[in-house]
Parts: C-alpha cells; structure tokens; sequence
C-alpha cells in the first residue's frame, strides 16, 4: 500500500517540479498571464472551474484513499464476506445533488461570458480589421483606413478592435493567447470577434486549427501600441509611396529585380488590395520573416533562396524565376530597407 | 428441433415470422438496422437543408422540379407499400400463392417507382443540365434522393431474390421471417419517400 | 463438426477454423488479435510523434510525414485499436454474462470482424501506396478535400468499410440482449458490463450512420466532383464537422462505457460485495449515452455557431458530470466496506479512478465556452482526452484482459509481470499528459509539427516525452506477459477469481456451446447467490437436451475482401478509369456472396445429448 501511495506522489511531485521549472510558459504568449479582455474573462472561469474541480478531486481522492487503507483484505480474513449492500438513498442523493449545484455554479458566469464575448453590436464605432487567413501567412485589412498590411497586426491598447475573419483555403484558426481566445477562420462566412489588449506590447499569435505541413509555423504578431503611436502608425503607412526609390544602389539594384522577377504579381506593396502573398508594405519594421525567423539579411535570403526549406508546402516555392545569391541579397536588402514607420515592435517595446 | 420447418395449415403458429429464435431475431435486428438507417437519413435530410439554397450558378429547385411526375412515383410507392401489406396478410393465412401474387405486385411498382425516377434524372440533366456537380444544391438533391433510389433498387433485388428462390418450395419457418423483414424494410423506404416528398419537392416548389 | 474433430488439428486446419469461425469466443480471439496489433502500431506512432517533439525545432520527422502519424495515430487508436478491443471483449464475455450459447447472428458478427480487419488493411495499405492520410483523424474539410495524393481516399474507404463491421456488430448485440438472456435473468439482473454492451450498442448504431453519410459526401468531394463543401459551388466546410462530431462524441461514450462496465464488474468481484447501487448505475450509463447525443457542439465552440449554439451546449455537456459522478461515488461505494483484494485487474481498475476523475474534471472545464476558446486545439485538450481515453478506456482495456484472460484462454496472466508493466504504463502516463494541460495553456497548439526555440515550452515536451517512452516500455512488458503466460502460465480454473457472474460458472476456457444446460438465473450475481445461499453452481433450466449450433462460413471472409477490393478501385479510379473494373468486381464478388447468404438454407448442426454426456465423462 505505501509503495503504492509513494509511487503516485513521486509522479505528481516530479509533474509538479517541471512545472515550477517552466514556469507560467513565455510571457506574451501564455494565457496563463492574460494581457487582454478575451484572455482575461477565459481565465477567470479557468480559475473558478480549477477551483471547484479541485474540491471534487480533493473529495474523491480522500475517500479513494480511505477506503483502500481500511478495507484492503487483512491477514487472517480470507473468508471474511462483507455485508452485500444494495445501495442508500441518502448517499446516491447527495452526490447527485452536489454535482448539480457545482455545475449550476459553473454554468451561470458561463453563460454570461459566452454572450459578453459575442457581442459585436457596437462593432459600426471600432475599429474593423479584415483578416484573411491562408496557408500559411496572414493578411490584414484596416476597413476605412486604406492599410494593408500581413503578420504583424497593429492594435491600439485599451480599444475593442474587430476582426472580421475569413479564410481563402482551409480553416485556419486565429490564437493570441495572451490577449484572447481564438476563433475559426472559415472560408464559407465571416467571422467577428474583437479583442482588446490591456497592455503595450508584442503578443505571439497562433494558426489552432491543422492547415497543413506547415500548420505549426503560421505564426503572427499583435502589435499593441498606445493609441497615439496608433494613430501616428496610421499615418506613417497611409503615407507610403510604393513607388519610392530606395537610397542606396544595392537596394535600388533589389527593387529593380523585385519588379523583374514578377514578385508584384503576389506581393504588393503599399494600400494595394492585392494579397496573393504577403503584403510587404512594412517588411523591413516587421519582428519576423515569414512569420518565424530572425528578421536578418542572412535568414531572408535562405528564405528567399529556397522557402520550401523553411516552410514546407508553402505557396511561394517554384512560383518564381530562379534567383542568383546576388539577386537575392539585393532583393532581401530592399526589402528590409522597407521601414515606413518609427512605430515597430521594438518600439511597442519588450 | 426439427429440421423440417415447412408449414402445413394446421400446424401454422399465428405469425410465421416470429416463431423460431431465428425469426424473432431477424425481426428485431431489422427493426434495429431501421433505427440506424433513420440517422443515416436524417444526416442526408440535414446536408440537404443546409445546402438546398447553395445553387451556385446551377438552376434552383422550383425551376426545375415537376409535380405531376413526383406525385405519381409517391402514388406508385404508397401502392407498393400497401400491396406488401396485403402479401403479409395472406402469409399470415399461409396462403403462399397469393403472397407471391401480391409481392409481384409490389415489385412492378417498384420497377415504375424506379424507371421514373431515372427518367426524372434524366430530364433534369438533359433540360436544365442540373447535374451532380452543378452546385451544392445538386450534390445534396442527387445524393438525398439517389440513396433513396439506391435502397428502392436494393430493396427489389432482394426481394425478386427471395421470390424465385421460394417459389417452388412453399412457405415455412425459415422463410417466413425473411419475407416479413423485406416488408417492414420496404416500409421504411416508402416513409423515407414521403419525407423526400415533402422536404426535397414541396418545400423546394413553394419556398 | 463433431466435438472430437474439433480437438488435435494440423496448421492449416486451425487457420481455416479461425477464417470460418461464427463462434462468438473465437471471433473474440481475432478481434483482440487485431485490435492488439493496431494498437502496437498506433503506439509506434505515437511515440514517433514524441520523439518529434523531444526537443524544439525537431527535424526527425518532416512536416508531411509529422501529419501522417498524428492522423495515423488517432485515427488507427480510436478505430481500429479502442473499439476493436472492446469488441472483442464484449463478444467474449457478454454471451456468456447472460447464459447464452452464442449471439444472434453469429454469421454477421464473423462479417463484422472480418469488415474491420479489411477495412484497417486497408487504411494502412496508405503507408505504402503514397503516403497515409494527412488532414487529422477528424480530416477536417476543405483541408481534407483539397490533400493531395490518395492518404485521405483510404481513410474514406478504409474506415467506411470497417465502420460498417462495427454497426453489424452493434444491432447483434443489440438483439443478443434483447432475445437470449437465460430464464430469470432480467434486465435489472444483467451484470453490468452487459448493460453497458447494451447502451454501446445503441450508441453505435445511432451514431456510425452519421460518420458513413459524412464520409461518403467527403469521397463523393474527392472521387465524383460534387461540391458538399467546395465554397465556390456553395458547399459548406461545416456540415462535415457537424457530421463527424454528431458521430463523434457518442464515440468517445462506445469507448468508455464498456470500461465503465469492466471497472463495475471488477470492483464487486475483488470487494467481494455487489455493486452499490446498481438501478443508479443503470440509469445513469443510459442518461450519459442519451446526453451524449445533446453536446457534438461542445467540439465547435470556436466555429462561430453564435452564443445561444455556444451557451447550450456548453450547459448540456456540464450536466453529463452529474451521472459521470454518480459513477465514481457508486464505485467507490461499492468498495467502502469490502474486502479488497489488489492484483493486476484490480490496480488498472483502481488507476482509473483518480485518472479518469482528472479526465472528466478537465471536461467539465473545456465545457465552459469561453474557458474553450482558450483550450480548444491546443495541448489542453490532447490532455484532456488522453486522461479519458487511456485513463479510462485503455486501463479499462487492459483490467479486462487481466480479468477475463483466465476465461478466455484458460491461462492466469503473470502477476509479477503483470504488477510491473501496470506500474511502468501508469507513471509513464501521467508523466506524458499531467504536464500538456500546462503546456496547452502555455500557448502551444495541438498537432504542432515542431515548436519554436525561446517559447517556454521544451521542458514540458522533454518530460511528454520521457513519459510517453515509459508507456512504450510498459506496453511492451504486457506483450511479454502474454507470450510469456501462453508458454508458462498457470492453467485457470473454472473461477479464478471467486467471481459472481455467470461466466464463471462454466470452465475456463467455454466449450464451443459455452452452456451444457441452460442456467436458471436467481437474482443479480447468480453465481454469488448460488454460492451463499444455495448448492454453490448454477441450477439447470432445463432438462440435458441436443444443443443447435451454427454452420462456419467463409462467406464474410471473401466478402469483405470484395470491398477491399473495390475499395482500391475507388481510390484508384480518379487516375485511371480502368481501376472501374476493381469497383465491379469487388462490388460484384460482395454482392455475389450477400446473394448466396440470401438464398442458401443454413440450418446450422445439433449435438446430440449423447455427445454431450460423452464429454462430461
């Protein structure tokens, strides 16, 4: 019996060390540390299920643990036959009654929060974001304000933000656990769910729902910003002119290859609505490339060498002319020169 | 136990069907089976409600769907449904000609039943070119309604099956239950239809 | 076949038994054969899967194959591993349970088996042929639609022919019950592991139907060109998770109330009491069966179905907590006051309770939409369902064998062997899966090929996946124990356990007739009441007479591999229209033999009393 006992609390424990050792997960990434409106109300119904679910196991558990110290066979009762009980109403009542009251406990804010989370009735004043999922990149769409933009996904703290999502394949799935819960993205209607950051900063987002090979490197970034260096980042990208000329002459020579390597026909630059592939208005501002690499000159230009490398069963593979190393780099310098605004994430700060 | 289990007026058990072991479980798998068969309806009944305005660029019901034929195969089933009942009812007299005169009968329906249904499609993708692959809505309406085209075809080979394979040998305790599960399942198709009916033509003709 | 003949057999002999076999024991035998050997190969792919994710930015798999396993292994655990085990064992004990010489429809059931044995080859021949499915177990559209290569045309044919094996089985049982209880055993004496045979049965056959009109609209997408769900058609991508999870929760309740089942027939044998509360034990497996048909949403609460869709079924699914709970206090009960006897069923069994009260905690939280918007597709919910799948259903599994093996071969499992394979399995458990809530809720997203560096998130993977070696190390002690116990083990008598149901009133293992005589039953454990109250074994209900017995068949033997084969024509057909003449011929040689069935007379054999007499000498 001891051994028994001993053997599960050394499971539990060592779970429970490795817990402590990783902590709450990476901060801007867990919903364990919500910085949102949607991360919140998910959470403290985590906490109140946790907290009544813990109450029915400590139960259980006690009484599990009784029973099989008292009533194990003992030496000297091999022919010991217990009392043949055929049940008692009062016991089967109470831990029928019991459960009903604790889920009725948990049903309630349930309820609640499942129509608050919902509500979109007063979506007409915010600000509406159309978001396109698709494999495996994001667009996003400022309705009204002429802006398009992919992977980082800009938002004013403290402000419902509405995301009017769709999906241009399969289902995706929008994730910024630390803002929000997610929501599908269909191909056959829009959803809308809002969020709302309650602090600045550089949320991870992530695809939830399997869209292929490269479903686990979809990632995206929130961009939370004070709504001043919103408003100024509205500016900065209204402004951009897609046909300027870079300063220097190898960024010059990568604009020249970008045009005459037919990228345009996907990627577009500027208010363009064209989405084929990313939107690389704000490439070189941007905190990764392709959604997870180190936004370097070096990893740019593997990516743009050889993507299915990086990301497998992406549509960008063999849909372009061969590049030179030489044509890439130029390509890759141009690129990261694209800067439009003072407003990045290493601004909205870390 | 005897293994001579063939039926003589006077020692014919009041339903035939369910004498033996055998029988009674015959009956009751099917009666179970038709459970199952309801859900698997009821999910094509679904698909085709969601889907019964998804027309794409394809023609849409009313333009298409024909009363005058589609009330005619349901006269043709409904028929066929209560032939079947009246062949029960003479195997319950152990009168094995009449049962066979009878389920003849309801097969000859059927056959219309089915030769104006492939008519039916026939036209629609000939006339309208409303096919298969049109839209949504004519995936959902072929898929609804051939199912059920599907199990009226089943349904008749399984009894002119059982038909010419007794014919010469009479009714008894071994077939008896066989012939009262084609009927009860040949039931089930006819209610199915009515649905079809009502859902898929009625509905689709006014709304 | 004369009882002599059926003794002393040659290779062959006994491989054309088992091809032709309708009895219902030896049926039992193949099920778990080939349930067992899915489910190795399902273990293999889950282990590949954490091997994968030991470390961040893994490259032993690639991102295709990554998705061919995780589909693999869910699909192969849930089809053709879980519910053929549990097949098994129902179709070896249940009969039995109620003094039955065989089931209702023994060719079907031989059908059945045969159907998912095909259907499962099937499905894997994918490894081999192009690659194996790719969209996920639950092959979500358009994802599922638009994979390229032939993975998810086997997945349709493979699990649409085996899925067809399990309704057959489902509607036998179903009518077994209801037809061939032995005289007094009434439905409120029934063990309850044959009670939940019976609700599984019912859930099978209201919810496979729903899963075989999903796949086919998924092959008619695939195959014919229709526009189910192609949006640009006016298809619609939800109907088909609508379809899948209609059939999909009840699913998970055909996997677990049989383990409910067992752990019930367990805890009374080895307490040495009756089960505590019985009539709510009764009850409350048919309210979760009937509430598990309310709640297929609870899967889609990040679809965009609304709030109202959101709200009740959210409430729907927290109400199954309350029979679920009745459950766990009855059992707990039924010990309270015992004598408990611990050995390798019974520590599986008393596994599962804080396991499977963890699992059915978690479902309670996922139940809360919005707490789901936060669980859902992330590792919250793989740990959620690995407590209730393995915490319930595999230990479940496994009690049974320890239990019932003695029945069903006449050999006692190795204690020793099997006290350590427990053990290694149940560390190893909660070792893989305690920590994956956490790292679900850490932001890491299921079916995850890799995870990125600097996420906080390796430890967690690291200690998965150290747990999940563990099991393997486990599981494969089990498959010694057999081998093992088939060479050396201790030959069972008739009642090992001093057991209470009427199973153990007859050697171990049956005869092919299971019953001499048909036994009188008395009351719920009529061998329990036999052995205090009267003469110690079962009292005939009727006079030594011939026994009727079923003739064998090949029949669903080389049906089945009539739909395999046009199985293969299916898949094939979209490249070449010349793969038409495996859809005919498949279908052909199917129909043929439906065809011979029909309209052969099959009066099955008699033993005659003097046989019987015989061989009680």
């Amino acid at each position: 019996m001891k051994g028994w006992m001993g053997k599960f609390k050394s499971v539990f424990l060592l779970s429970l060390l490795a817990l402590v050792l990783a902590g709450c997960g990476k901060e801007n990434l867990t919903a364990l540390v919500p910085k949102g409106y949607g991360a919140e109300s998910s959470m403290n119904l985590i906490i109140l299920s946790s907290i009544i679910m813990l109450f029915v196991f400590v139960i259980v558990f006690l009484v599990y643990v009784i029973t099989l110290v008292r009533f194990r066979k003992k030496k000297g009762q091999e022919n010991f036959i217990p009392k043949q009980v055929e049940g008692n109403k009062t016991l089967e009542t109470v831990w029928t009654v019991i459960p009903i009251i604790l889920v009725l406990v948990l049903a309630v804010p349930t309820v609640a929060a499942t129509f608050d989370l919902a509500d979109t009735s007063k979506s007409k004043d915010g600000i509406n974001i159309d978001v396109t999922g698709n494999q495996y990149w994001w667009h996003f769409s400022y309705a009204g304000e002429e802006i398009q933009t992919s992977q980082d996904l800009y938002i004013p703290t403290g402000e419902k933000v509405y995301l009017n999502m769709q999906s241009s394949d399969v289902i995706h799935s929008l994730w910024v656990p630390s803002i929000s819960g997610k929501m599908d993205v269909n191909p056959e209607n829009v959803n809308t769910m809002y969020i709302e950051a309650k602090e600045e900063g550089v949320y991870w987002g992530k695809c939830a729902e399997l869209c292929g090979p490269s479903h686990s490197l979809m990632d995206f970034k929130v961009i939370a910003v004070s709504p001043e260096e919103y408003d100024q980042w509205v500016e900065d990208m209204q402004g951009v002119d897609p046909e300027a000329q870079p300063q220097d002459a190898v960024a010059q020579d990568g604009k020249a290859a970008f045009e005459e390597n037919n990228c345009m026909s996907c990627h577009a630059i500027g208010s363009s609505p064209n989405a084929v592939g990313p939107n690389l208005t704000n490439f070189g501002d941007r905190s990764r490339i392709a959604g997870i690499l180190e936004p370097t000159k070096e990893k740019l230009v593997n990516w743009i060498m050889d993507p299915e490398s990086i990301k497998p069963g992406n549509k960008m593979t063999n849909n372009y002319p061969e590049l030179s190393k030489e044509e890439a780099s130029n390509i890759a310098e141009y690129l990261l020169q694209l800067q439009p605004s003072e407003i990045t994430p290493e601004s909205a700060g870390n | 136990m005897s293994h001579d289990h063939s039926l003589n007026p006077e020692t014919m058990p009041q339903e035939p069907e369910k004498a033996t072991l055998e029988g009674k479980n015959k009956f009751l798998g099917l009666w179970f089976f038709l459970g199952g068969e309801t859900v698997l309806f009821a999910s094509l009944f679904g698909t085709f409600l969601a889907l019964r305005n998804s027309t794409a660029d394809g023609p849409a019901g009313e333009e298409i769907f024909g009363l005058e034929l589609v009330f005619l195969m349901t006269m043709l089933l409904l028929t066929s449904s209560l032939t079947s009942v009246y062949a029960m009812y003479h195997m319950k007299n152990n009168d094995f000609k009449k049962m066979q005169l009878w389920l003849g009968i309801t097969a000859f329906l059927g056959i219309g039943f089915l030769a104006c249904e492939i008519y039916e499609f026939y036209h629609y993708i000939h006339e309208y070119h409303f096919t298969f692959r049109s839209s949504a809505f004519g995936s959902a309406f072929y898929t609804l309604v051939g199912f059920h085209g599907g199990h009226v075809a089943f349904g008749l080979s399984w009894l002119i099956a059982i038909m010419v394979r007794n014919a010469k040998r009479g009714l008894n305790l071994y077939n008896a239950p066989k012939y009262y599960t084609f009927s009860l399942y040949w039931h089930f198709i006819d209610v199915v239809w009515v649905f079809i009916f009502t859902v898929v033509y009625l509905m689709g003709k006014v709304g | 076949m004369s009882i002599a003949a059926a003794q002393k057999k040659g290779f062959g002999a006994v491989i054309w038994d088992y091809l032709t076999t309708v009895d219902h024991k030896k049926i039992a035998h193949l099920y778990l054969f080939g349930g067992g050997f899915f489910f190795l190969l399902g273990g293999l792919e889950a282990l590949f899967i954490r091997i994968q994710l030991i470390k961040p930015e893994n490259d032993f798999l690639s991102a295709g194959l990554y998705n061919e396993m995780i589909t693999m292994h869910g699909t192969t655990m849930i089809f053709l591993a879980a519910m053929p085990l549990l097949l098994g064992i129902m179709n070896a004990i249940m009969p039995l349970q109620i003094g039955a010489r065989d089931v209702a429809f023994p060719f079907l059931n031989s059908l059945g088996f045969w159907l998912f044995m095909f259907g499962g080859v099937l499905l894997n021949c994918s490894w081999f042929l192009g690659g194996a499915p790719d969209a996920g177990w639950t092959a979500y559209t358009p994802l599922s639609t638009t994979s390229p290569g032939h993975g998810v045309d086997f997945y349709i044919l493979g699990l649409q022919i085996s899925g067809a094996g399990t309704l057959m089985g489902g509607i036998n049982f179903l009518v077994t019950i209801v037809t061939m209880r032995a005289p007094g055993m009434t439905y409120m004496r029934m063990p309850l592991f044959t009670w939940t045979t019976f609700v599984t049965s019912v859930l099978i056959l209201f919810a496979f139907p729903a899963l075989t009109v999903g796949l086919f609209l998924l092959m008619f997408d695939r195959m014919f060109g229709s526009a189910f769900f192609e949006v640009s058609l006016g298809g619609n991508a939800v109907i088909w998770q609508h379809l899948f999870w209609i059939f999909g929760h009840p699913e998970v309740y055909i996997l677990i109330l049989p383990a409910f089942g067992v752990f019930s027939d367990i805890f009374a044998t080895f307490s040495k009491k009756r089960l505590f509360g019985y009539t709510a034990m009764v009850f409350a497996t048919i309210l979760i069966a009937f509430l598990g048909f309310m709640v297929w949403a609870h899967h889609m609460f990040t679809v965009g179905l609304g709030p109202v869709a959101n709200a009740i079924f959210a409430i729907a699914t927290m109400a199954i907590a309350v029979p679920t709970g009745i459950k766990i206090f009855n059992w707990l009960a039924t010990m309270w006051g015992g004598s408990i006897t611990i050995n390798s069923a019974m520590l599986w069994s008393l596994a599962f309770i804080p396991s499977f009260t963890i699992g059915g905690m978690t479902g309670v939280m996922l139940a809360s939409a919005v707490a789901d918007y936060q669980y859902h597709d992330s590792y919250f919910v793989v740990a959620h369902f690995h407590y209730v799948i393995v915490g319930g259903v595999v230990f479940g599994i496994l009690a049974a064998l320890h239990y019932w093996w003695p029945k069903m071969f006449g050999k006692i499992l190795n204690e020793a062997l099997g006290k350590l394979s427990f053990w290694l399995f149940f560390i190893g458990f909660h070792l893989t899966f305690f920590i994956q809530h956490f790292l679900g809720l850490m932001g890491m997203p299921r079916r995850y090929w890799v995870f990125l560096e600097d996420q906080g998130l390796d430890i967690g993977n690291l200690v998965s996946t150290i747990g999940a070696l563990l099991m393997g190390v486990g599981g494969l002690l089990f498959v010694i124990n057999i081998i093992y116990t088939s060479v050396k083990g201790e030959k069972a008598p008739a009642d090992p356990w001093d057991g209470r149901t009427l199973e153990w009133a007859i050697p171990s293992p049956p005869p092919f007739y299971n019953f001499k005589q048909t036994p009188l039953v008395r009351g719920l454990d009529p061998l329990w009441i036999e052995k205090t109250e009267g003469k110690g074994e079962m009292t005939a209900a009727e006079p030594l007479g011939d026994i009727h017995m079923p003739d064998g068949s090949i029949l669903p033997f080389i049906m089945s591999l009539g739909f395999f084969i046009a199985g293969f024509g299916f898949i094939y057909q979209v490249d070449q229209k010349a793969w038409l003449v495996a859809v005919f011929a498949g279908m052909g040689i199917a129909l043929a033999c439906m065809l011979i069935r029909s309209l052969k007379d099959y009066h099955g054999f008699h033993i005659t009393k003097e046989e019987l007499e015989r061989e009680a000498d």
